[in-house]
């Protein structure tokens, strides 16, 4: 032991700190390290990072109320909804000032879609005022109380100042309560209406499908993966090669091939009938429901099952099945108690990969799931092109997202990361 | 080199042949057979069949043609769990998920013992090998020697009559080599267990057996307890696999009785111990090992041919001299020397005669 070590920090030869100086020998290494992947961090950060915070940030954005109509809402706020009256008459000229400017901005068609949300017939109370209000003069034309109700009765509801009180928030927490079949009314959190209930059975259906397929393509895959593994390697090439070989076909033109097989006049159907097994009269219905789903999804998702169980399978030794034998085991118990548990990590990593693809499956669920057969993505995919209401689609996709990593933190609790392996 | 099945014979392969792709002969024609509690190695370079003998006796190979006996019983159809053949593999294969005390709890566990046996029977197994303290650690936490004992006491553990060995202490170091060696042959003589050990390792060989068995080629070329190995050889392969060797080759001149007369190929004249030779004008490979030549005139018989050497080059190696010389035209023959205190150091470039008793240089097959 060199005294230095004894009585302080270690010292370099010239003097300073050991680790300063290694602090600096490093530098130069980590510098060129850090300017070597800077291209893919940035393409990261602007394609992948910035998409995605900005979907999660707009699932509690709501500043259109209040950009839009910027001077009616902080009197608004000072309105008691509970008093059951109207509010006052510089409400109306404050929103009849906001009005003007919107209509002829066209912004006004923006926040009835979004009020619409949640007030239903908001949206054409908004578009037939605005023709008129357009010809307003902000000054000239006070009070305007009046002529509000005149134009559209909407405007003399308490409901109506209400639902743009209780939204007129920057930040809202509306679209996550709309996302588990809540909602935000002037009377606080309630549930939706039972006939709008969907979503939350649509997560749950999510689950549990998943689930099944996962539970399918480990059941399916495990065999190949272990034939692959024990197969001599020209023979387990030619094997990877139909594993593989769904993955060069288009994943449309797969599902819908699987349309054509499942359907009532299809070939399964057209088998069975002919066999005799089934009736022509009762064909089976395979498709359009989650019978089709999981078919499909099962076998587009199982070269993901079965690669990782191929590639731990293949790191296990034969010896170790033989040693077990040569202790007296049988073939079963040799594979049950030495086989099997060295080949778990692979099933995690297949597991984890097939269960979180298929949790945000879409284009399947979609061509062969009919109605009862479809996914929350399915939902998502038609708030984002058709209902055009993004912060529910967000919301929807942070609870998604948050499933996921909620799914992947307890698998680590109960199994344990490390114990996946993918190669 | 058929040997007729005794009774007492507890390991028996008789005509036992095995073809993996149905047109080569990986063991051609196998006979051999050991009596309870010998230590016997199969002994030969890669590829010449001794890892698929044992393959076959272990169960995990099927033999093409012939039969394989265990203490009289036909085993060639009982599959590898029924035999109750220890084994332990090259790379140990300890079951990496369990502890060391579950991995020589599993013998005993698939045949169903209770489990105060189980563990009192584990408990001796680790304190034979010494690794008693270690029953909760998993594999891959042990040294390869502890996992090399955990091997030998899990293929025991269930007190097999037999017990095989691949190449055991192939991964190991030398010191530590040097020292399993004399731990497995002490274990399985005080055990009487009866071993098969497989090793490329002719100094394991050697050292560890009661008898060796040489393979080359698919066939046992010589099967013998280790001196008779090294001193007699029985045909040229087994004297060059077999410790260092100095060849001369030759024609047979003359034989009479247990003499032959070898003209070499540089003319000169010597004697030999005919082995594989059995005519005149025959060609020959004499061999002699290096400590049985001799360059000291008073040592060596009276009227011995001997032969002119030139030295090449001396080598000190602690214990023993090595000297390279030129031998009949042979740049590579070898004498080694002791280390004693008259013993003479030669110099290169000194012309000596070297000779050696009769029945050390041997006339084996070209």
């Amino acid at each position: 032991m060199s005294d230095a070590a004894d009585t302080g920090p270690v010292l370099a030869a010239d003097g300073t700190p050991l680790k300063r100086s290694l602090a600096r020998a490093l530098r130069v290494q980590k510098t060129r390290a850090l300017l070597l992947i800077a291209p893919l961090l940035v393409f990261v950060l602007i394609s992948f990072i910035m998409p995605i915070a900005s979907m999660l940030f707009r699932s509690v954005e709501n500043d259109i109320v209040r950009n839009t109509l910027p001077e009616t809402v902080p009197l608004l706020a000072e309105w008691d909804a509970t008093s059951g009256e109207l509010p006052g008459e510089e409400v109306y000229a404050a929103l009849a000032r906001d009005m003007i400017v919107a209509v002829n901005a066209k912004e006004h068609t923006k926040l009835a879609t979004r009020l619409n949300y949640e007030q239903t017939g908001i949206a054409s109370m908004f578009r037939k005022s605005g023709r008129q209000i357009k010809k307003w003069d902000p000054v000239a034309d006070a009070p305007f109380k009046d002529k509000f109700i005149e134009l559209h009765e909407g405007w003399g509801e308490l409901e109506t100042w209400k639902t743009i009180q209780t939204h007129s928030s920057t930040y809202t927490s509306g679209y996550f309560l709309n996302a588990i079949d809540m909602q935000k009314t002037p009377e606080g959190i309630q549930a939706q209406p039972e006939n709008k209930q969907i979503l939350v059975k649509l997560f749950i259906r999510t689950l549990i499908m998943s689930l099944i397929i996962m539970g399918a393509c480990i059941l399916l895959g495990y065999p190949v993966a272990w034939i692959l593994a024990n197969l001599p390697a020209n023979k387990a090439n030619l094997l990877m090669i139909l594993v593989l070989l769904p993955f060069w076909t288009s994943l449309l033109v797969r599902t819908s091939a699987w349309k054509v097989m499942l359907q009532q006049q299809g070939v399964i159907n057209d088998v069975l009938v002919w066999i005799g097994l089934v009736d022509d009269a009762n064909r089976l219905i395979m498709i359009n429901n989650q019978f089709g789903t999981i078919v499909a999804m099962t076998h587009i998702l199982l070269p993901f099952m079965i690669l990782p169980m191929y590639s731990v399978m293949q790191t296990i030794n034969p010896s170790y099945v033989r040693a077990a034998k040569s202790l007296g085991a049988t073939n079963w118990t040799a594979f049950w108690r030495v086989y099997f548990p060295q080949s778990v990590p692979g099933i995690g990593a297949g597991s984890i990969l097939v269960f979180i693809l298929a949790i945000g499956y879409y284009i399947t669920p979609e061509i062969v799931g009919g109605t009862k057969g479809v996914f929350i993505s399915n939902r998502i995919a038609y708030h984002i092109s058709s209902s055009l209401n993004w912060g529910l689609a967000a919301a929807l996709g942070t609870i998604l997202l948050a499933a996921v990593l909620i799914l992947y933190w307890a698998y680590d609790k109960i199994v344990g990361i490390d114990n996946v392996k993918l190669g | 080199m058929a040997e007729p099945a005794t009774n007492d014979a507890f390991v028996e392969f008789e005509r036992v042949q095995k073809s993996y792709d149905g047109e080569t002969l990986v063991v051609k024609d196998l006979n051999l057979s050991l009596p309870k509690g010998e230590f016997l190695t199969m002994l030969g370079p890669s590829g010449s069949g001794k890892t698929t003998c044992l393959m076959m006796l272990a169960g995990f190979e099927t033999a093409t043609h012939g039969e394989i006996r265990l203490d009289g019983r036909e085993i060639n159809n009982i599959p590898p769990h029924k035999r109750g053949i220890g084994m332990v593999f090259q790379n140990y294969a300890l079951f990496p998920h369990m502890t060391i005390a579950e991995n020589l709890s599993f013998p005993l566990e698939v045949r169903k013992m209770g489990k105060s046996d189980r563990e009192a029977k584990v408990k001796r197994a680790l304190d034979m090998v010494e690794m008693g303290a270690f029953g909760g650690r998993r594999p891959a936490q042990l040294s390869g020697g502890q996992q090399q004992r955990i091997a030998l006491a899990r293929a025991l553990v269930f007190e097999p009559e037999l017990v095989l060995m691949d190449e055991p202490l192939g991964a190991l170091d030398k010191q530590l080599r040097e020292k399993m060696q004399f731990e497995i042959t002490n274990l399985a003589h005080s055990l009487g267990i009866t071993t098969v050990y497989v090793t490329h390792d002719q100094t394991e060989a050697l050292t560890m057996s009661d008898r060796v068995a040489v393979f080359d080629d698919g066939r046992i070329q010589q099967i013998a307890p280790p001196d008779q190995l090294y001193e007699e050889p029985d045909n040229s392969f087994v004297a060059q696999f077999i410790g260092e060797n100095n060849t001369l080759m030759g024609t047979v001149k003359e034989i009479k009785g247990d003499q032959a007369l070898v003209e070499l190929d540089d003319g000169e004249v010597i004697d030999c111990k005919p082995v594989n030779v059995s005519a005149v004008g025959e060609r020959t490979r004499v061999s002699i090992r290096p400590e049985r030549v001799e360059f000291n005139k008073d040592r060596l018989q009276k009227g011995a041919h001997t032969l002119k050497a030139e030295v090449l080059e001396f080598i000190y190696m602690g214990d023993i001299f090595r000297t390279r010389l030129r031998v009949a035209g042979n740049d590579e023959f070898i004498v080694k020397t002791r280390n004693a205190p008259d013993q003479v150091r030669l110099k290169p470039g000194e012309q000596i005669e070297v000779g050696w008793l009769p029945q050390d240089c041997r006339a084996l097959d070209a």
